[in-house]
This record gives C-alpha cells, sequence and structure tokens, in this order.
C-alpha cells in the first residue's frame, strides 16, 4: 500500500502537474510584484511632479541643475565630440563608395539630433549623475535621513525628489542641445579636416537637411529620457530599504545597478515607441 | 487623583512579518512628565517611540491622543499634532550633506515663519547651550559622536517642542557631557514644561532625572510606575540583570580582575 502511494507521488504526470503549478504560482507572483511596483512608481511619480512648485523649491532646483546638468557637461561634451568624430569617419568612408561624400553633413547632423544626440546624453548623464542620485537617496534612506525629514514635518518627496525630476527636465535638453553641437564639429574634424571632404559642402548639408521638427523631436525625447532617468533613480534610492535581496549598504550598491540598468532599458524602449509616432 | 493621560496606548500590536515586535501594549504618559522606558536590547522601545511620532503605525490596537485616536484624525489635524512632537534619534540622523549649522536650523527654515534673523538667534543660542559653537561649520562626518549626539538633540529641541522623544540621548558621551544632557533636558522641562519620552540603557541616570518608567519585556509593558516602586517590583527582567551582573563578578573572581562593590 504504503509503495503504491509512494509510486503515485512521484509519477510523471503529478511531478508536471506540480511543475506547471510552481511555474505558475510564480509567475502569478512575479506579475502582481511589477504591477505593484509600476503603481507605487506612478503614485510616486505624480506626487513628485506635483510638488515641483513651491516654497524654497527654486534655490534646491538650481543646485540640482548644477550636480545634473553644469558638472555632467564636460563628460557628455567629450562623448559628443568623440561620437561625432566616429559618424564622420565611418560615414566618409561608407559615402565614398558610392561618391556621396557630400552628404557627410546632413548624415551626421540628422543621425545626431534625431537619435544618438538625445539617446546618449540621457545614457550619459544616468551613468554620472542618475547612479550618484539613487546612492545619495539610498544611503539617506538608510541611515534615517528621510525619516527625520519625516519627523520634521518635512515632506520628502518635495524635498528629496521633485528637485531632482525639475533638474532633469531643464539639464537633459540644454546638454542634449550641447552633445549634438559638439557632435556635428566632431564629424567636421574627421569628415572635413582629417579625411579632405568639402568643408562648404559639409556645413551647408548640415544647414539645408536639418529642420525644426528634427530639432524639437530630439529635445522631446530628452524631456522624456529626463522624466525616466529622474523617476526610476529616485524611486531606486527612495525604496531602497523594500528590496527583499538584500540590506544596507549593499541594498544601496544593488538599487543603484538597478536604477542604471533599468533606466538605460527603459531609454531604449521609449526612443522606439516616441521614433515610430514622432518619425 | 485621576489624571487623564496625553498620549495613551491601547492594546497596540506590531509585526514585521512572522516576527512580533510589540504585543497587546498598554501604556500610558502625561502632560509635563519625564517618562522613561527601559528595556533589555530588541525588546522593541524605538519601534515604540516610532509609534507615537507616526513613522509607524499599530498593526491592531489604538494610541490615543488626548484621548482622541490618531486613527480617527484627519490629515490635517495629524500633521498639526505631529508637528508639536520632535525626536531625537538613536543614530542621530543628522544630514551629511549640511553642516551643523543647517542641520539645526533646518526644520525652522522648512516649516516655520521666522525671519532669517530670529533662525539666527535660536540656532546660535542653542549650539552654544550645547557647546557646538566651534563646530558650527564642521559636516557630521568631521564630529566626533558625542558631538553628532549633541547636534541631533540640538536640532530636536530648536522647534520648541511640546512633547520630545529622545532615543538613547546620552549614550556614547563623556560622564560630564552626559550629566549635562540630562540637566539640559530637565532644565528646559522646567523652563517649557515639555513632556518628555525617554529610552535609554543608563538605569542609574534614568531613576534620577525621569517622573515615571515603564518596562517592556518580552514584546510586552510588564512595569509602569515611579523610579521608587520599580525598586521593590519583582520581575526576571529585574533577575535578568541581577543574573547577569553575578555572573560579571563570577567571571571578575575567576579570572582574578578588580572586585566590583557595586555587585550584589
Amino acid at each position: 500500500m504504503k509503495r503504491d502511494l509512494k509510486r503515485k507521488k512521484s509519477s510523471p504526470r503529478t511531478r508536471g502537474k506540480t511543475f506547471a503549478l510552481q511555474f505558475f504560482s510564480l509567475l502569478g507572483t512575479k506579475v502582481l510584484q511589477w504591477m505593484k511596483q509600476l503603481g507605487f512608481g506612478a503614485i510616486f511619480t505624480v506626487q513628485a511632479m506635483i510638488k515641483i512648485v513651491g516654497r524654497g523649491q527654486y534655490m534646491r532646483i538650481l543646485q540640482h541643475i548644477y550636480f545634473i546638468g553644469a558638472r555632467s557637461s564636460p563628460i557628455v561634451l567629450l562623448v559628443g565630440l568623440f561620437t561625432g568624430m566616429v559618424l564622420g569617419l565611418q560615414l566618409y568612408h561608407a559615402l565614398s563608395f558610392v561618391g556621396a561624400e557630400g552628404t557627410l553633413g546632413a548624415l551626421v547632423a540628422l543621425s545626431l539630433l534625431r537619435e544618438l544626440g538625445p539617446v546618449l546624453t540621457a545614457i550619459m548623464i544616468t551613468a554620472r549623475a542618475g547612479s550618484a542620485m539613487t546612492a545619495e537617496i539610498g544611503m539617506q534612506r538608510a541611515t534615517e535621513q528621510i525619516s527625520a525629514l519625516t519627523t520634521m514635518q518635512i515632506d520628502p518627496v518635495r524635498y528629496l525628489i521633485s528637485p531632482r525630476i525639475a533638474a532633469s527636465i531643464i539639464s537633459f535638453p540644454l546638454l542634449t542641445s550641447f552633445f549634438n553641437l559638439i557632435g556635428i564639429f566632431g564629424g567636421y574634424l574627421s569628415g572635413v579636416l582629417f579625411l579632405g571632404g568639402n568643408s562648404a559642402s559639409y556645413l551647408y548639408r548640415v544647414q539645408s537637411s536639418t529642420g525644426m521638427k528634427d530639432i524639437t523631436d530630439g529635445l522631446l525625447k530628452a524631456v522624456v529620457f529626463a522624466i525616466i532617468v529622474s523617476v526610476v533613480c529616485c524611486y531606486q534610492g527612495y525604496f531602497s530599504h523594500q528590496r527583499t535581496d538584500s540590506h544596507g549598504a549593499r541594498s544601496v550598491g544593488l538599487a543603484t545597478t538597478s536604477a542604471v540598468v533599468i533606466s538605460c532599458v527603459l531609454i531604449l524602449i521609449s526612443d522606439y515607441i516616441l521614433t515610430s509616432l514622432l518619425i | 487623583m485621576n489624571r487623564s493621560p496625553l498620549i495613551e496606548f491601547k492594546k497596540v500590536t506590531k509585526q514585521f512579518g512572522e516576527k512580533v515586535i510589540l504585543d497587546r501594549v498598554n501604556l500610558q504618559i502625561f502632560e509635563g512628565e519625564i517618562t522613561a522606558i527601559i528595556g533589555l536590547s530588541g525588546a522593541g522601545k524605538t519601534i515604540l517611540l516610532m509609534h507615537i511620532i507616526g513613522l509607524l503605525t499599530p498593526d491592531e490596537g489604538e494610541i490615543l491622543f488626548q484621548g482622541r485616536a490618531l486613527s480617527s484624525m484627519s490629515k490635517k489635524e495629524l500633521s498639526s499634532h505631529f508637528a508639536r512632537i520632535s525626536y531625537m534619534f538613536q543614530h542621530n540622523a543628522l544630514f551629511d550633506s549640511l553642516n551643523v549649522y543647517e542641520n539645526i536650523a533646518l526644520p525652522l527654515k522648512e516649516k516655520s515663519s521666522l525671519s532669517k534673523t530670529q533662525i539666527h538667534q535660536k540656532v546660535v543660542a542653542r549650539m552654544q547651550q550645547m557647546e557646538l559653537t566651534d563646530s558650527a561649520q564642521k559636516y557630521p562626518s568631521e564630529l566626533s559622536g558625542g558631538m553628532q549626539k549633541r547636534t541631533a538633540l540640538a536640532r530636536a529641541l530648536v522647534t520648541d517642542p511640546n512633547i520630545v522623544l529622545f532615543d538613547e540621548p546620552t549614550s556614547g558621551q563623556d560622564p560630564v557631557r552626559k550629566n549635562a544632557i540630562l540637566e539640559m533636558i530637565l532644565q528646559y522641562k522646567r523652563e517649557f514644561g515639555f513632556t518628555a519620552v525617554l529610552v535609554s540603557h543608563e538605569i542609574p541616570d534614568i531613576y534620577c532625572v525621569s517622573n515615571r518608567i515603564i518596562v517592556l519585556y518580552n514584546r510586552r509593558v510588564v512595569f509602569e510606575g515611579t523610579p521608587q516602586k520599580l525598586q521593590t517590583f519583582a520581575h526576571p527582567f529585574q533577575d535578568e540583570i541581577l543574573q547577569s551582573q553575578r555572573s560579571l563578578k563570577q567571571e571578575l573572581q575567576r579570572t582574578g580582575g578588580p572586585e566590583c562593590k557595586n555587585i550584589p
């Protein structure tokens, strides 16, 4: 009798059922967790956006513009210059096969304005300022500084999160513009000065092929990326104490990693969606 | 004479996951008194304070303020209620990106309608009391543990609150500064008549400064009363303290250490 029961328990059919149950239970739990996170994220974003305006916010926003914008500009400009130079180099050689070197300016400018400028700027700011935002807010959570704000009746979202989001919304388009400008100059350097392309043709193509829509579409993307990056990075830091995979300093470290990875993935996904809507 | 309590816990239960921290806790805190909460480490003293300041809410039971349940108050009422309470954190919770002056001035700058000059005067006065004037421009990471504690204390008192919750205010202080802090709490209480709730391990000092003592043991309040009454309180908590003292005495005798006359 006992042997029969044992055989029943371990039959392939029962094992299959158990596996399916476990799989769907795990899947369901994960989906519910994601939905919960999404809901929290939406509430967090709306609250932070509403609280951007208010007493003392102006100075705090300026401080964060200095950190997110001004202090990110050297690295953004450097990456912009070399991106433009690589584009100039690659496209010049490719175009020379079909004798269309004259269109180099148009290709460099359009690639930068529409795609590379906003995307690479956002990724660079995520790596430099976004990760710092998560780490700083996460440490403030771990050392009870956020609880201290609550006990002083100071709204932590208004004090810590809203100014960062506002500063990002202002800084991202500005840095994207600088990136585009220096990128076009980088393309000129490699395509015209180093490889001997026609200077007048390059500049004429840049001017004639780019319209206002190319510029505004790129800047619109920058604004969307600013919201995504600042919200994801602040959210990860703010709720780093609720992570189930770690505690303390490790949770801050993992939150920072998650913030950078999630931001980069969302930048690329939203870039595709925006491009398909704007094109 | 029957007094009505300022803050009252009625069967408050709090648990994190499976772990029960507070189990049907009943206690009363009276206006104008210094109430000390004592208990072994991990007994839930800090969690209890966090319920008073509103950082945590009970899973079961009620917290009453002047007879009114906090759960029945509107958001605005709660906000004005908590604005009267100050909390000094066990680990200070100072803002590491702000210097000592800015840390103390923060609650006034953000929440009061005082002018810049008035805020400056108040902050300077608190810094003088805490002997922090020379460290005004220093950041928390540049301060010793004791100075950080005093900065946190100054920040908790700068708003002249009605109720102050102190989570181990004298830990890490030298005896002179420890006495100075306790003296200051007493002096403030005399001047402003605030209500203080004090969590501490410094048992002899607590006897001197507090009007009432609450003992947390095994997730529950096992004693509420005056320090004098606590001396005659027979409970495993007292036994555990005595037992630990006896063990220390035996260890000292075994290892040929100094004779400690304070241990019975």
